[in-house]
């Protein structure tokens, strides 16, 4: 799909710009457009270095985890099909605060690791079951307390206050993020109701 | 609103200063563990550069051509009438398929509006607020082989709009309307 909507763009673009005189304009773009990702991508680097860097001693010293254990009481609620004490929260857990604070890279695994287990819980089917669909929706709404790259992208275009961002963004993630999980958990009562009948 | 313009400072040299603190409190060799943390910042880093410049060239060239105004300019009839701007409809179209398009479309919004004007702000905080929907779906399910994906996509897509109306609800009544 990705790959189509690159052409996509692309294409249109240039069949575009003959009928509309902008071929001049689009071979700048070609080259300018270029030049800035990497430019962008090279800004990132000062950011994600030092972010990454500081969210490493955050890991090792324990704190991300009894940040997450923080969250243990709300999950309970959120996930009632889980059982008490069982390792898969633990997974969700930690999936949710590398989500939280940019870290991407180690979150992808974590929300693997909780979906093999999720999967167990669901008798190995083939299908998602609630939890994981729950699961699913608070990783797309995702909440975010650090939005690095965002961050990056606004300090190379001068903005006067690069972070004035931040806390609009924690509170949007969050409420979209409880929206999210009320509608998931409307859905489903609506269907089991329907079943039950 | 001050007081809240305040916590956007504060918040990261004080997650800073907690981090460090709480590491030494727990001996944990503060230093040598950011430099290894670090080394992977420059890996990820690195590994974007092919993915957002191809993203980054197609919607320069999209916009370039003239192409952007005529897609954007047919949404802006509905949108006018909520006071949005319909030059975020790309980025709303593009977040929840793919996120490194998505970077790109929020880097141009910025780079062409300014990161301090309405849009770039909304970009700013559509881009950090919801994840790539798809992708999501496609790595987390398909690594353990789940097939029926019941309602999850569209929930998922659902949540993503939600994300998009409440971001732009919170950056009005934060940093005042569109229009204004």
């Amino acid at each position: 799909m990705i790959n189509l909507i690159w052409v996509f763009l692309m294409v249109t673009s240039i069949v575009f710009a003959m009928f509309n005189g902008t071929m001049e304009e689009v071979n700048k773009a070609v080259f300018e457009g270029a030049r800035e990702a990497v430019t962008l991508c090279i800004g990132f680097i000062s950011i994600l270095v030092f972010w990454l860097g500081l969210m490493k001693i955050a890991q090792d010293s324990g704190l991300l985890d009894k940040f997450s254990n923080l969250f243990r009481p709300v999950a309970k609620k959120i996930f009632p099909d889980i059982p008490d004490n069982h390792p898969v929260m633990g997974y969700i857990l930690s999936n949710m605060t590398a989500n939280m604070f940019g870290l991407g890279n180690a979150a992808t695994p974590l929300g693997i690791k909780a979906m093999e287990e999720l999967k167990k819980l669901n008798g190995g089917k083939d299908e998602a079951s609630r939890s994981m669909t729950t699961f699913l929706v608070i990783n797309t709404a995702s909440i975010t307390i650090i939005p690095t790259t965002v961050l990056s992208i606004r300090m190379n275009y001068g903005s006067v206050s690069p972070a004035e961002i931040v806390v609009p963004t924690i509170i949007a993630s969050t409420a979209s993020t409880v929206c999210a999980i009320l509608i998931d958990r409307w859905i489903y009562n609506r269907k089991n109701r329907r079943r039950v009948k | 609103m001050e007081i809240i313009a305040g916590i956007s400072l504060w918040i990261i040299p004080v997650l800073i200063g907690f981090i460090l603190l709480y590491g030494t409190w727990k001996r944990v060799p503060a230093y040598e563990l950011f430099v290894e943390g670090g080394k992977e910042g420059i890996k990820v880093a690195f590994s974007i550069i092919p993915f957002l410049t191809g993203m980054l060239v197609a919607i320069s060239v999209f916009r370039a051509s003239g192409a952007m105004e005529f897609f954007v300019g047919l949404f802006r009839p509905v949108l006018d009438f909520f006071g949005i701007p319909s030059e975020i409809v790309p980025l709303a179209i593009l977040r929840p398929i793919s996120g490194n398009a998505a970077l790109g479309v929020t880097s141009d919004l910025i780079a062409t509006y300014g990161p301090d004007s309405f849009i770039g702000r909304l970009a700013s905080v559509m881009q950090g607020s919801t994840d790539t929907t798809l992708y999501i779906l496609t790595v987390y399910f398909g690594a353990v082989g789940i097939k029926k994906i019941g309602d999850s996509l569209k929930i998922g897509l659902i949540a993503d709009f939600i994300s998009y109306i409440v971001s732009f609800a919170v950056v009005s009544i934060f940093f005042g309307s569109a229009l204004s």
